[in-house]
């Protein structure tokens, strides 16, 4: 179930630091949103405030408005618990549960939702967001060994396994395969075609050319001098981003004059 | 000529000087270990040989070196296990507190404060038991003996002066408190930010990311630091010695004066007025309690090991 979300002139902050400022942006259901920029621009910030992970970090804040499907998640009486649970996560380094098997790993989300399910049909949850995540043929005969016994590509896409199998929303994807091999790279932007029809997908990536591969919408994130916050400079489909960008900062990035 | 050999005879570089001598010192250092655990064994084993071998009445009590151990390594054992079954849980559950819900300030400060009580001296927990605990626990005996003397543990005649077996318990329990915290402190506070996160981004509360992502990677030092904790309480001389009021039946009854002795308390209490055969059946006594803590240790090697594919090491 895709659903879209609406962000309204958030700034994000680390205690009194101001981190990202004044950043509106609409991701559209069933598509992918690919979020660019040079390091310590506030992408990765940003992403971590669209399922309220930011406040983890003691101090941080938010002030502004991020609405899914019309509703503010940073609303009263909204409890960040349910919100997270909603919004799949992947991130920078595969983290599978090390002390669980790789069942238990993409059981996880359910156990915690506290749904009582038959044993039968975890089994096949368990199953359908392996497939989901390309990694069933792989795991199928090992399913009770440990999730941290496999390589690194393998655990990243355990991890989307993990994060589909409560049927998110969104997935937010930050910078996923940035300890990844190409070869696994691969399978993963694979992995987020095949699953752009059923989610808002929003990925993180240093990675120019992966941006331009797998997403059809682009942002541009950039601040103006180290200590400054960051701000989205621009945001458009990826085709018109990578070919003619309205700002000069865009292009300068996008053709490898900084960052 | 080096070079004009076969390809495959790539010859090995001569080790440095440095790495030979750090190399020879710890592997010395390692066969130390080994020398003086062995010495250790094959003195108490002989030592403690005339004593197995002597005829029962000669041993002091009268009827061999088994019955004269049995209800010390009974005392033992009860001690030790049930301050372990008090200390534990608190243990665990100060270090989630100190790591995961003080605020940083107090964390800190109350991290020091662990350490410096797994230095206080044996003997202050003994006296502080003696002097403080023991009248203390007497009128609460009481009520226990009154309200669930049922239970076999609190059956009663209670103590007059409250030097029962229930505060040697509690005072080995506060004495190994210290050391397991700061042992499973250390290991949660190793916890992969990764993994908290993880459990967090699946809509994880406190208490759910906790349990899915630090006890189980925490799991093993637990086990450790029980281990560690048991084994101070297994072989606690002084603060035992202080404390308990020994009359040497085996009961399970904790507040009553009839109270077995633990090995430990037993030698130390005997030794200096012992000779001959009395020595070599404390040594005995000895090698039980050397046997005791090595299976100890060794039972939670095994309990750690089965499970080490999951233990979050790779």
């Amino acid at each position: 179930m895709a659903k879209h979300i609406q962000v309204k002139d958030l700034d994000i902050y680390y205690d009194e630091f101001l981190a990202v400022q004044g950043v509106s942006m609409t991701i559209e259901p069933r598509s992918v949103t690919a979020l660019i920029g040079p390091s310590g621009c506030g992408k990765s910030t940003f992403l971590r405030s669209l399922n309220r992970m930011h406040e983890l970090v003691p101090k941080a804040k938010v002030e502004g408005q991020v609405a899914i499907n019309g509703r503010d998640i940073y609303g009263n009486n909204v409890d960040p618990v349910d919100i997270r649970s909603e919004i799949g996560m992947v991130f920078q380094r595969p983290n599978p549960f090390p002390t669980m098997s790789i069942y238990e790993n993409v059981a996880a989300g359910i156990r915690l939702t506290g749904a009582r399910m038959k044993r039968s049909e975890i089994d096949d949850l368990v199953e359908r967001s392996l497939r989901s995540a390309n990694l069933w043929n792989e795991v199928k005969d090992r399913l009770h060994k440990p999730g941290g016994g496999i390589s690194g590509g393998q655990q990243q896409r355990l991890c989307i396994a993990r994060a589909i199998a409560v049927d998110p929303a969104v997935l937010l994807m930050d910078e996923p395969c940035s300890a990844l091999d190409p070869i696994s790279t691969q399978a993963i932007e694979d992995l987020i075609n095949d699953l752009k029809p059923d989610y808002t997908i929003v990925i993180v990536t240093h990675n120019m050319q992966q941006a331009a591969r797998v997403s059809d919408t682009t942002g541009f994130f950039n601040l103006a001098d180290v200590g400054q916050p960051g701000r989205l400079i621009e945001m458009d489909t990826t085709a018109k981003i990578f070919s003619a960008p309205r700002e000069q900062a865009t292009e300068d990035y996008i053709t490898g004059r900084f960052g | 000529m080096p070079l004009s050999e076969t390809p495959s005879a790539v010859a090995r570089p001569r080790p440095r000087a440095g790495d030979r001598v750090f190399a020879g010192l710890s592997t010395g250092a390692g066969l130390l270990i080994l020398v003086v655990l062995a010495g250790v064994a094959a003195f108490l084993l002989v030592e403690a040989w005339p004593a197995l071998t002597a005829p029962p009445e000669e041993v002091p009590g009268g009827r061999g070196v088994a019955l004269y151990v049995w209800p010390l390594l009974f005392g033992t054992a009860l001690s030790a296990v049930f301050a372990l079954l008090i200390a534990a849980p608190l243990a665990v559950t100060i270090a989630l507190f100190v790591t995961y819900y003080a605020p940083r300030a107090l964390a800190q400060g109350l991290g020091y404060l662990i350490d410096l009580l797994a230095a206080v001296p044996s003997i202050i927990y003994g006296l502080w038991g003696f002097t403080v605990l023991a009248p203390a626990t007497v009128g609460p005996s009481g009520w226990l003996a009154d309200n669930l003397g049922f239970v076999p543990l609190f059956a009663g005649p209670v103590s007059a002066t409250g030097r029962t077996m229930l505060v040697a318990i509690l005072v080995l329990a506060v004495m190994i408190l210290p050391i397991i915290t700061a042992v499973v402190r250390e290991a949660f506070r190793q916890v992969p930010r990764l993994h908290e996160e993880a459990a967090h981004a699946l809509g994880a509360t406190r208490w759910e990311m906790l349990r899915m992502a630090v006890l189980p990677f925490g799991r093993s030092a637990v086990i450790g630091a029980s281990m560690l904790g048991l084994g101070r309480a297994l072989g606690e001389t002084m603060a035992v010695t202080i404390v308990l009021s020994v009359s040497g039946g085996v009961t399970v009854n904790l507040i009553s004066s009839g109270n077995p002795s633990t090995i430990a308390a037993d030698i130390a209490l005997q030794f200096p007025e012992s000779t001959g055969l009395a020595v070599n059946t404390l040594i005995a006594s000895g090698l039980v309690l050397f046997a005791v803590t090595f299976a100890v240790n060794m039972a939670a090697r095994t309990v750690i090991n089965r499970r080490s594919e999951f233990s979050g090491a790779n």
